[in-house]
């Protein structure tokens, strides 16, 4: 498709302001305009409408396709909480409103949204208490590790090292790097689970804290979890939860109760809010009881007479970490659902997670390699190796994918899991949908062998076939000219 | 409420395949003594049980009163369209276009995006998105750190108090030092911030309009920070680009902001969007994703992330930044937005700002006790001198109907009598009007 | 494999060849095949003290991202400036165009902590198994 700059055509608009009602004034002096004007495209409104849903057409999503995409939580986003999101009782709140002198009363339903949602959280996982401020996953995640740092600082120790699993997302090596720790890399044992012997060799009372997904990335729950936990706790460490797979533990096991510290969610995954091609997330971050006093501020809380206020009275506090309460926009339509959810229906949800992953791992078992072939929870990790031998990779085994209108499972993540593909069907899709995406996976193991050149040239029924990405990462064309 | 689809067959014929009897049974790695000790949620609801305690809660919020607060956060108007497009399933429940044969529409639209950020910003390359105007911010000066390999950066206090203090919550584990310098008259001194910048620096921070609404045409400190072997940062308000002189043209070597003056409501905090574009030597310190254009095996143009080795996914530890979601949602508001407006209809946007701002300065003239700065020229907020605290003044103000201001008082010290007034587009001459006459009346 | 006889090599995959106090330094013909097709090579600074065994450079493909280790201790005295616009050269031809820098030499003596190219033919093969 053209670019919306090659549909410029000099004159046209797509948009008229009001007249002006003010009288004129002498404009601003020259040394302060901008010389060259920048180069926008000029279009009517009905090119930009049209531009943009067709550029719409060429993605897939899960509205109109099944998207298994593992480690993100593809599953449905319902569409009641959209219209509530966009209601201008929520939309049209300046977010400085309750911090004015006599505005505490202006924003009540937003504090009262953002009070209720971190009541919620914090019964789901068990933890003392929430900040809804970090605005995604991996900002969750940094949020964590300067509130550990804060813990360990506010105790007198400066501790050096975070310890993560090899199997954990890349955001968690980073994130602790970032916050200023030296990372020390765990290796995943045969058996599918963090490597005991080697944690406790490496564990010490240098170490702040022990980075976690539970389940992990191979989709395993580990049962010796609470050893783990004990030994961190042992020598003065924290242990920190990574949400971004919570959808499995739903009523079913909570981070606070197995003793996690420091706990960020996915809002965006677990609880059912667009992941709008790419953001915006949100990232929460729960705590127990002994890291509250750190939490950013402001926190919403409770008075006496039923009404919410924003408190700032936190000496110990990290301070500001998001210039204001959160994704707000967010952070509602997650309550919205767990409302409409409930109790039975967070469980339901897990269950039928669990299920639908444990059918896809069942079903495809004696076609792909399955490098830990144990129940696993909302995901499971299947490696490509024996097609690989053939000449068909988890790439070409994705791109084949996509031509019969799936989107492919998340590749070659986990890294230590050799041409993996990590399937994550979520509660949402239906048992034929799973058994149609099912069907197409036996067909490609099938023509690994018989006919491989037919799942390596895929896709050719897409707007484009494979793209040349060394190119683009050799000679980067990064803007229109 | 439920969206699960498996009727009870369904269920059976899945146990069956997966060889256990009953769902429980997947969860035997769960220890009984790891099972939830409390899980006290309340029963599910109705969609229409559950939206119609929402819209209760959404009637609590004042949203009547006329809105002249800004402080970096702006009430401008969004035309319909740019709704019509984010609600587009196919746009907002998608995610991260990894696989880019099924995602070229918004591989495309980012990329347009990242044009149009570069050509507001006057620079060369910009990143797909970042979470809001603070953490990129925060991104840039790390970027410049690593840059340079020092670790002193000099801020000028003219910078959004807010993305003050969320850079100094970020980096106080890391030996970066920060100098704050002031703001004399409304503008930067340049005395003061350029005695400080020496061979330790990596970079001087400066925002524009400042938090006090003024404008300033930077190039003679970045000229001297450059000489220093330091880079310059520029944060900015997007709208205001439509007018004001850019980052890129005054030299500067990272530009930051606040997108969300670019068709994002005001949504009490968020979601919002950070922009951030740069000289292209620095492509590879930049944070988060970044779009770029390929071809296909035929030859044919097509779009993919790009440079994806600074990222954590690949590098972990030595990531560029801990980044993996971006706020592409919020950038197709702006990039949607700027298609309808163009050139020319942001240039309009900017003066219509500009130029009720100025009326509205006229107006609150007029008031007796009241004082309006005019050493510095302002683009559409600037600071009003009360004869009392500027707070009070606020509060009476909000039983007139109004938000009249921001009290400087409450971020800067010995300010409180003074008040920052935002004034966009969407205020008529008889919001202002009336604004003046209740200001009037209260004070 | 190329494994050209007169050069020195590291457990890492780098190489040096000796002319005299200097030396070029690059990656082996395994490591660019083991990457695939470069798209960037990250050089030092010229004038940078490195030290052997150091991290001094990195390579990057489409979706993985190498170190590269000083295979002696020196200084950097030049760099292979094609590298920026033709990382491809590190792919077509590793042990002569697509070199990364020249350092002098500090300590010449530390060749003896690298491999020749019999050893490190050996060490491959180790590797493959």
């Amino acid at each position: 498709m053209k670019l919306i700059f090659e549909k410029h055509k000099e004159g046209r608009r797509g948009f008229t302001q009001a007249k002006p009602d003010v009288p004129e004034t002498k404009g601003l002096d020259g040394k302060y305009m901008r010389k060259s004007a920048p180069r926008l495209a000029s279009v009517s409104e009905l090119d930009v409408i049209r531009h943009y849903s067709g550029l719409s057409r060429l993605n897939y999503s899960v509205d109109t396709n099944f998207y298994p995409l593992g480690s993100c939580t593809m599953k449905y986003n319902p569409k009641f909480t959209e219209r509530i999101a966009s209601l201008e009782g929520f939309t049209d709140v300046h977010p400085l409103l309750p911090q004015l002198s006599g505005g505490g009363m202006l924003a009540q339903g937003s504090l009262e949204v953002l009070y209720e949602a971190e009541r919620l959280l914090s019964e789901i996982t068990g933890m003392s208490a929430f900040t809804m401020q970090p605005l995604a996953g991996a900002h969750g995640e940094l949020t964590g590790a300067m509130l550990i740092a804060a813990y360990h600082k506010a105790n007198g120790a400066r501790r050096k090292y975070v310890i993560v699993p090899d199997s954990s997302h890349g955001t968690n090596p980073a994130s602790a790097a970032i916050a200023g720790y030296e990372v020390i890399v765990i290796k995943t044992g045969p058996d599918g689970y963090m490597d005991l012997e080697e944690y406790k060799k490496k564990l010490n009372k240098d170490v702040a804290a022990v980075m976690l997904t539970c389940p992990d990335t191979l989709g395993l729950f580990n049962p010796r979890i609470k050893e783990i936990a004990d030994m961190a706790h042992g020598v003065g460490a924290l242990m920190y939860y990574d949400g971004a797979n919570l959808n499995a533990m739903l009523g079913k096991c909570r981070p606070g109760d197995i003793g996690f510290d420091v706990i960020h969610i996915n809002l965006h995954k677990t609880f059912a809010t667009p992941h709008g091609g790419g953001g915006p997330g949100s990232g929460p971050v729960g705590v127990g009881e002994k890291l509250i006093e750190f939490l950013p501020i402001s926190r919403v809380i409770r008075r006496s007479d039923g009404t919410f206020a924003l408190d700032y009275h936190c000496h110990k506090t990290i301070g500001y970490i998001a210039p204001f309460y959160g994704n707000f926009g967010v952070i509602l339509k997650a309550y919205a659902y767990m409302l409409c959810l409930g109790r039975e229906g967070l469980v339901e949800a897990a269950e039928a997670a669990v299920l639908g992953a444990n059918y896809c791992r069942a079903r495809l078992k004696a076609y792909y390699d399955l490098p830990f072939d144990k129940i696993c929870m909302h995901e499971c990790v299947f490696s490509a190796s024996r097609q690989a031998k053939h000449g068909v990779h988890a790439i070409d085994i994705a791109k084949y994918l996509i031509d019969k209108g799936f989107h492919p499972p998340t590749v070659y993540f986990p890294m230590i899991v050799k041409e993996a593909l990590m399937i994550e069907p979520t509660e949402t899709e239906s048992k034929e949908t799973l058994d149609e995406f099912i069907e197409v996976m036996i067909e490609i193991a099938r023509l690994a062998e018989e006919n491989p050149s037919l799942v390596t040239q895929a896709p050719i029924h897409m707007p484009v076939k494979r793209l040349d990405e060394t190119k683009a990462a050799r000679e980067p064309n990064l803007r229109f000219r | 409420m439920s969206y699960i689809p498996h009727t009870k067959d369904d269920v059976k014929a899945m146990l069956k395949a997966i060889g256990v009897s009953r769902v429980e049974d997947l969860f035997k790695d769960i220890p009984a003594a790891l099972r939830p000790k409390s899980f006290n949620i309340p029963p599910g609801k109705s969609e229409s049980e559950v939206t119609e305690h929402l819209k209760k809660l959404a009637s609590k919020n004042a949203t009547g009163l006329i809105n002249f607060v800004g402080a970096g956060f702006y009430d401008h108007f969004i035309p319909a369209a740019v709704d019509a497009i984010v609600s587009r399933s196919e746009f907002y429940t998608a995610y991260t276009p990894y696989q880019p044969e099924c995602s070229q529409g918004w591989l495309q639209a980012i990329y347009e995006y990242q044009t149009v950020i570069c050509e507001l910003t006057g620079l060369d390359v910009s990143n797909a998105s970042l979470y809001d105007g603070g953490t990129a911010l925060y991104e840039a000066a790390m970027m410049a750190v690593r840059f340079t390999g020092r670790k002193k950066i000099i801020v000028d206090s003219g910078v959004n108090l807010i993305y003050r203090t969320m850079l100094y919550s970020y980096t106080s584990n890391l030996s970066i030092e920060f100098l704050e310098t002031p703001v004399v008259h409304g503008q930067s001194s340049r005395e003061e911030l350029l005695k400080h910048v020496d061979d330790k620096t990596a970079a001087v921070i400066l925002q524009n309009p400042n938090f006090f609404g003024s404008v300033d045409d930077y190039s003679d400190i970045v000229e001297k920070v450059h000489k220093n072997g330091a880079l310059a940062i520029a944060s900015v308000y997007p709208v205001s680009l439509g007018l004001l002189k850019s980052p890129g043209e005054m030299g500067f070597d990272i530009a930051t902001g606040e997108g969300q003056s670019l068709g994002i409501p005001l949504s009490f905090g968020g979601p919002y969007l950070g922009f951030m574009a740069a000289k292209k030597e620095l492509v590879r310190q930049m944070p988060g994703r970044i779009v770029g254009a390929t071809v296909d095996k035929d030859g044919r143009r097509g779009f993919v992330l790009t440079l994806q080795t600074r990222e954590q996914h690949i590098r972990r530890e030595k990531a560029t930044s801990n980044i993996c979601s971006n706020e592409a949602l919020c950038a197709l508001r702006a990039a949607v937005f700027v298609s309808l407006l163009g050139a020319e209809g942001l240039k309009e946007l900017a003066e219509r700002n500009y130029q009720k701002a100025e009326f509205a300065k006229s107006e609150l003239l007029r008031i007796s006790g009241v004082e309006v700065k005019r050493s510095s020229p302002t683009f559409n907020e600037f600071t009003v001198l009360l004869p009392r605290q500027a707070n009070e003044v606020v509060y009476r103000m909000i039983d007139k109907g109004f938000a009249c201001g921001f009290p400087l008082g409450r971020f800067y010290k010995g300010m409180d009598n003074y008040l920052l007034v935002a004034v966009t587009e969407k205020r008529t001459k008889e919001d202002i009007r009336k604004f003046a006459d209740c200001l009037e009346a209260v004070l | 494999m190329n494994i050209p006889k007169d050069l020195f090599y590291t457990k890492d995959h780098e190489w040096a060849r000796l002319e005299g106090k200097k030396a070029y330094v690059g990656i082996t013909d395994y490591a660019q095949g083991a990457l695939g097709d470069i798209t960037f090579a990250g050089l030092p600074k010229n004038g940078d003290a490195v030290k052997q065994s150091d991290l001094c450079a990195t390579v990057e493909s489409v979706k993985a991202a190498s170190d590269v280790y000083a295979p002696l201790s020196g200084r950097v005295v030049s760099l292979n400036e094609k590298l920026a616009a033709h990382p491809e050269l590190v792919n077509k031809s590793p042990y002569e165009e697509g070199y990364f820098f020249v350092m002098d030499v500090s300590d010449e003596s530390e060749k003896t902590k690298l491999m020749d190219a019999a050893s490190y033919g050996k060490y491959l093969e180790g590797i493959a198994k």
